[in-house]
């Protein structure tokens, strides 16, 4: 016990100012009138941003969109997720290098990705996908004004799928060899292992992927600064660009602080669950 | 069966191309004229040219921000370690009661979404001259990171066998020693695996640095962001740019990608 240079204390203490400090600020701001380009308004607002914002239709909007764009990210990452890397499971060839060739979009800035997809792929007049719908007759499809929130979603699937794969091929790998075995001698499908052996057996790893993604993307935003910038209208403002967009481009502190804070509540619905996940799988330890 | 794994061959392969593809065609773009790059129909084969890789520096200083992404991520990884490194230590070396609790409450903060924080964090830098500044994000990016650095080098030191530990204590009872001339070169490669987990991830971090640098702090992601302007829409130069942004970094992700499942899913998949 000599040592005290070796101790926890130095990371406790930065983590317990860096997670209480803006908190207290965000949920201060949030009760007062505060706009950065009218000094005279001020003082005490209650719960009057919230009301405000909740009675916002741009508010109920971007809550619908952060829900659509959760669900479907999750619901494309998680099932294309499984079949790949039940996929890559069955010993290809070249198996290995095929697995970082899949994994690569996981490394692409948001940026980057945004606006590739965005020109490249996605232009209604040069963009690749425009050839591609050309080739079989079909007309070009001008993907952000058609299906803006369409397009994020598959922008993000596209960054995010890596990720499932890897934690599924990594979840697998704990799968013993000879439960692999003993169904292949039973003469089980690939459908029925599928269904009653992999999917069970990954149960947690899929509950994982879930949840954080559903933290990570509450914070989708280079995406649709790059791309949309929340249009056209409302129709791709998530509670993030919801935030910045009070905040930064309105000057309402007040009304940004309170989409904030419902932005953390919900993080934190869903940190309940994640957290005690995780202290279980150390009590298995 | 033969037949069947050449079956399932060409199909994984088949989608790893398509998945691959949008990479694939950034680098062909790149390596292109700008009217070859907006052909239609586009073109396959083409006289590849290394000309815009040139004229993004020229034009826009490319430089300047691989500076500050090189500067950023590096400096606020070693912020990070150096303050994880000590408690992930005594949290696998002298576990408490309250070891498990504080590891959990490490992790809980990392789930704070950054746009609730945005606005606190904004003004107090704006106050504090910090908006735009290096020492800025590295601030930031080193908090970020610290739960996800601490929770994997916890899990390499926890691998380390207590009795290594054991007979050094024999040996010698200056734990400082102890640490620096056995534990220390025992986790060397555990701790420059989780160094290059936490420079990609500030690398590629993309919601603070747009919102807290204009052009003197800015790294690749918001020098990227630029070319969203209509005006900026060259598309070989945007290619170019973006594959320079992300090409190191990509190779260091190969290289970590089983770090970055432990880091990313906290423990919660083994």
């Amino acid at each position: 016990m000599k040592l005290r240079v070796l101790s926890d204390y130095p990371a406790i203490v930065v983590l317990f100012i860096w997670m209480l400090g803006p908190l207290i600020a965000t949920i201060y701001y949030s009760l007062i009138r505060y706009n950065l380009l009218n000094p005279r308004i001020k003082g005490f607002a209650g719960i009057e941003n919230y009301e405000f914002l909740l009675t916002d239709f741009v508010f109920t909007d971007s809550i619908y969109n952060s829900i659509q764009l959760l669900g479907s990210i999750i619901g494309i990452t998680v099932v294309l997720g499984l079949l790949i890397s039940y996929l890559l499971d069955q010993d290809l060839y070249g198996g290995r290098l095929l697995q970082l060739v899949i994994i690569s979009p996981f490394f692409v800035m948001p940026t980057v990705s945004a606006l590739i997809w965005k020109n490249l792929l996605m232009h209604p007049v040069n963009g690749y996908f425009t050839y591609l719908l050309g080739l079989f007759g079909l007309p070009p499809i001008d993907w952000f004004a058609d299906i803006p929130l369409g397009s994020i979603i598959i922008i993000v699937s596209w960054n995010w799928l890596p990720f499932a794969v890897l934690v599924f091929i990594t979840a697998q790998q704990s799968m013993s060899l000879e439960i692999k075995e003993a169904s292949k001698m039973d003469g089980a499908g690939h459908l029925a292992f599928f269904f009653q052996i992999y999917l069970p057996h990954l149960g947690k790893a899929i509950g994982a992927v879930v949840m954080i993604q559903m933290i990570f993307h509450l914070n989708i935003f280079a995406e649709i600064f790059t791309t949309t910038t929340g249009g056209p209208g409302t129709q791709t403002t998530n509670l993030a660009f919801l935030v910045y967009r009070k905040a930064l481009l309105d000057f309402d502190i007040g009304g940004a602080s309170a989409g904030g804070i419902i932005s953390i509540v919900f993080a934190n619905i869903v940190a309940i669950f994640l957290l005690r996940m995780i202290a279980k799988n150390m009590n298995s330890d | 069966m033969k037949s069947n794994r050449v079956l399932l061959s060409i199909l994984g392969w088949v989608i790893g191309f398509i998945i691959f593809f949008p990479i694939l065609w950034m680098v062909m773009a790149s390596l292109k004229t700008e009217i070859e790059a907006v052909a239609t129909p586009p073109s396959f084969f083409f006289i590849p040219t290394l000309e815009n890789y040139f004229v993004v520096q020229n034009r826009s200083d490319y430089l300047n921000y691989a500076w500050n992404s090189i500067v950023i991520s590096v400096f606020a990884t070693l912020l990070a370690i150096l303050i994880a490194v000590p408690a992930s230590y005594s949290f696998a070396f002298r576990p408490t009661k309250r070891t498990k609790f504080k590891l959990v409450w490490i992790l809980s903060t990392k789930m704070m979404p950054p746009v609730g924080v945005l606005i606190p964090m904004y003004l107090f830098y704006k106050n504090m001259g910090l908006l735009d500044t290096h020492l800025g994000l590295i601030l930031i990016y080193t908090l970020m990171n610290l739960p996800i650095v601490i929770w994997v080098l916890y899990t390499y030191f926890k691998d380390i066998p207590q009795e290594i530990l054991e007979a050094a204590q024999m040996e010698c009872d200056d734990l400082l020693k102890i640490f620096l001339y056995i534990l220390l070169p025992l986790s060397k490669s555990a701790i420059f695996s989780t160094s290059l987990l936490s420079i990609v991830l500030i690398w590629n971090e993309s919601f603070w640095s747009l919102n807290l640098t204009a052009f003197e702090a800015a790294p690749l992601t918001a020098f990227i962001s630029s070319y969203s302007s209509p005006e900026g829409l060259f598309w070989a130069k945007l290619s170019a740019a973006s594959t320079l942004a992300i090409l190191p970094i990509m190779f260091l992700g190969w290289v970590t990608q089983k770090q970055m499942v432990k880091g990313l899913t906290l423990g919660a998949v083994k």
